[in-house]
């Protein structure tokens, strides 16, 4: 069954209307995931990953948002499908675990409850039946003494646990597809490995597909197969994740590595920022958006925006110059003063 | 949650002793002597001195609450300077017609506050929301003092929908003459709560609609009424909860706007007329009732909080 094409995301746009004017969140995205595989979309805040994850699932309020392109889960179109069709995929076929597990889950009802809540729902289980898959999840999610945290409630569980908790809801139904955004930016740095670790065996488990939405390149590194980076609601740079690791093409993407703390690095070493800020997505520059940010950037970077080309197969980059183009790269500017 | 349990009901008690308290010290700051009440016309300096020692009057005021906390111990509240009648009998003959009012006014309240607000919150700033808005906003500035005769004018005096005043039945008499009766009373009381019940209500639910775990229930498939029903509503219920509780102790002897108006002898209308006629046996008792009920309602209302959510019981 591995290697069947799970998932087709072609040239999908969602834009805010907002009071300011259109906010163009995410720009002409395009991606496939197949069966057992993991993806990574990596990028700072504000640059769509989430939004685009969401997108994907099909959760962002309709009212206020105009999602055009394709979404296609195993074949079937899903971007703009009526929240009834949707939901039959929800829990069955993909679901989701959210960043933030100390407000993700329903603080006055029992753990057990929002574990069996889909289960009963979807799959139309006995309340003992459920209460056992339930009690199974918690033990494979890593929770000590499932039977008493069956009956706790949300507030009751550290964060570590309650992502553990999200995680066990989320593969409740067995789904074939699980998005995964920023789940561990809210835990401890000792809980986050565990977290990514435990998401990974599982997904090998079950052979699931992965969407792993990250700021932190050093999560996706050993645990995707490929890697999207966006930037200000684009996709600059996609590619095969040791591809990437190996000649990284667009100097966000390099930026955003050299600005991971190094544990090599002595103590007190100045952490590397990115400098200035993301683009205002209401206002976005005419070239290229990371443009104005870019130690390399030259003018035909201000005034065109570059398309987002494959290279090499598999390897597709947004750039003027990319940095795998050596010679023909001009050297950095000396870079600003950091202010503030 | 014992703990919280125990926590309070101690609390409960120092609270009543403090009411018993306070209600005995009041009460005896209000103008006017019993004594020249009882004996009417026929006061002489005399009389009034023989009746002040049969009452008691003349002890010191620490001793007089100490003889009246032993005698409401043994369920003796006193009695009327003016009827004779037992102010337990008063309060066991006027108390059912609040419980009545309270039941169904809050019946009514709710029946109408809760579907409002539920449908409000579900499209909030569309045409329902901003209509039921601007309606109870309204409806904030009309008090029960301006609402009630209106009412009454309009459905009971002209329409005849509603039976006049003075026409309470007990309920034990005859049961839909009274429920009849009760209605307009009730539907006057409800309106206030029903303005507050809704905005909070709506409020709470919007802003509770806005949670992650309002969106981690969607993504698990649930459909909106049941996210609206067994996700949203608990969690949005507590600030209702707890103003219900307020309007429910306060609606006990307060009723007597409504209990004047359509001369039903409820609670509040029993109080009102014995601090006219200085009774002050009565007004004792029935606002030490009143104030001992409004305590106890706090408490199962303490209780339901934790009910309601959990978190609260382990704070």
């Amino acid at each position: 069954m591995s290697g069947r094409r799970l998932l087709e995301v072609e040239d999908l746009n969602v834009t805010f209307a907002t009071s300011r004017g259109d906010l163009r969140a995410v720009q002409g995205v395009s991606l496939t995931l197949d069966q057992g595989k993991t993806l990574g979309i990596v990028g700072e805040s504000g640059s769509g990953k989430t939004v685009l994850s969401r997108a994907i699932m099909g959760l962002l309020p309709r009212a206020s948002t105009t999602q055009t392109g394709s979404v296609r889960y195993d074949g079937t179109e899903i971007l703009n499908a009526p929240n009834a069709d949707l939901r039959k995929l929800w829990s069955t076929h993909i679901a989701m675990v959210f960043q933030d597990p100390m407000t993700s889950l329903n603080p006055v009802q029992r753990i057990g409850h929002q574990i069996t809540e889909p289960l009963r729902i979807h799959l139309d289980v006995s309340k003992s039946e459920a209460k056992e898959t339930a009690l199974s999840l918690l033990m494979q999610v890593g929770i000590p003494s499932p039977v008493e945290r069956y009956d706790a409630y949300p507030g009751q569980l550290s964060g570590g646990m309650r992502q553990r908790v999200m995680i066990a809801i989320a593969l409740a139904c067995a789904p074939r597809l699980l998005m995964a955004d920023e789940p561990t930016t809210g835990l401890d740095v000792t809980v986050q490995a565990q977290i990514l670790d435990l998401l990974g065996q599982l997904q090998h488990d079950r052979d699931m597909a992965m969407i792993l939405v990250t700021h932190d390149l050093g999560v996706v590194a050993t645990r995707t197969d490929e890697i999207i980076v966006m930037y200000a609601g684009n996709v600059v740079e996609r590619a095969p994740t040791n591809v990437l690791f190996k000649s990284m093409a667009m100097p966000y993407t390099e930026a955003l590595l050299e600005s991971m703390p190094r544990i090599a690095n002595p103590s007190h070493t100045r952490l590397t920022a990115i400098e200035g800020r993301p683009p205002d997505l209401l206002h976005p520059p005419t070239g290229c958006p990371f443009a104005p940010r870019c130690p390399y950037a030259q003018d035909k970077c201000r005034s065109e925006k570059p398309p987002l080309l494959e290279a090499t197969p598999g390897h597709s980059y947004a750039c003027w110059f990319p940095l795998t183009a050596g010679d023909r790269r001009p050297d950095p500017e000396p870079s600003q003063t950091v202010t503030a | 949650m014992a703990r919280y349990i125990a926590k309070r009901l101690v609390l409960l008690i120092i609270i009543i002793i403090f009411v018993s308290i306070a209600t005995f010290f009041l009460v005896h700051l209000l103008p006017g002597n019993p004594a020249t009440t009882i004996l009417g016309p026929n006061s002489t300096p005399q009389n009034v001195a023989t009746v002040n020692k049969q009452l008691g009057l003349n002890k010191p005021l620490w001793q007089q609450y100490f003889i009246w906390i032993g005698h409401v111990f043994q369920g003796n509240l006193g009695q009327s300077f003016t009827t004779h009648q037992t102010t337990t009998s008063i309060i066991a003959q006027s108390f059912p017609i609040d419980l009545e009012l309270i039941i169904f006014s809050q019946i009514i309240a709710f029946a109408i506050a809760f579907p409002m607000a539920m449908a409000a919150a579900k499209r909030p700033n569309r045409l329902f929301d901003q209509a039921s808005n601007s309606t109870t906003f309204a409806m904030l500035a009309l008090p029960p003092f301006v609402i009630a005769p209106v009412l009454v004018l309009i459905f009971a005096v002209h329409l005849h929908v509603f039976p006049g005043p003075a026409s309470y039945v007990p309920i034990t008499q005859d049961f839909w003459s009274n429920i009849h009766t009760m209605l307009l009373p009730s539907i006057v009381l409800a309106l206030g709560s029903i303005v507050v019940y809704f905005r909070l209500l709506r409020n709470d639910l919007i802003s509770t609609l806005q949670e992650d775990f309002i969106t981690m229930a969607r993504s698990k498939g649930l459909t909106d009424r049941r996210i609206m029903w067994r996700h949203a509503l608990r969690p949005s219920s507590i600030s209702l909860l707890a103003s219900a509780g307020v309007t429910i102790g306060s609606l006990i002897a307060g009723t007597f706007i409504v209990e004047l108006l359509l001369q039903m002898p409820g609670l509040g209308y029993q109080l009102i007329s014995s601090v006219n006629q200085d009774d002050y046996t009565v007004v004792q008792g029935i606002t030490l009732f009143v104030a001992v009920a409004i305590v106890l309602i706090n408490f199962i209302f303490d209780f339901l909080f934790t009910i309601v959510d959990p978190r609260i019981a382990r704070e």
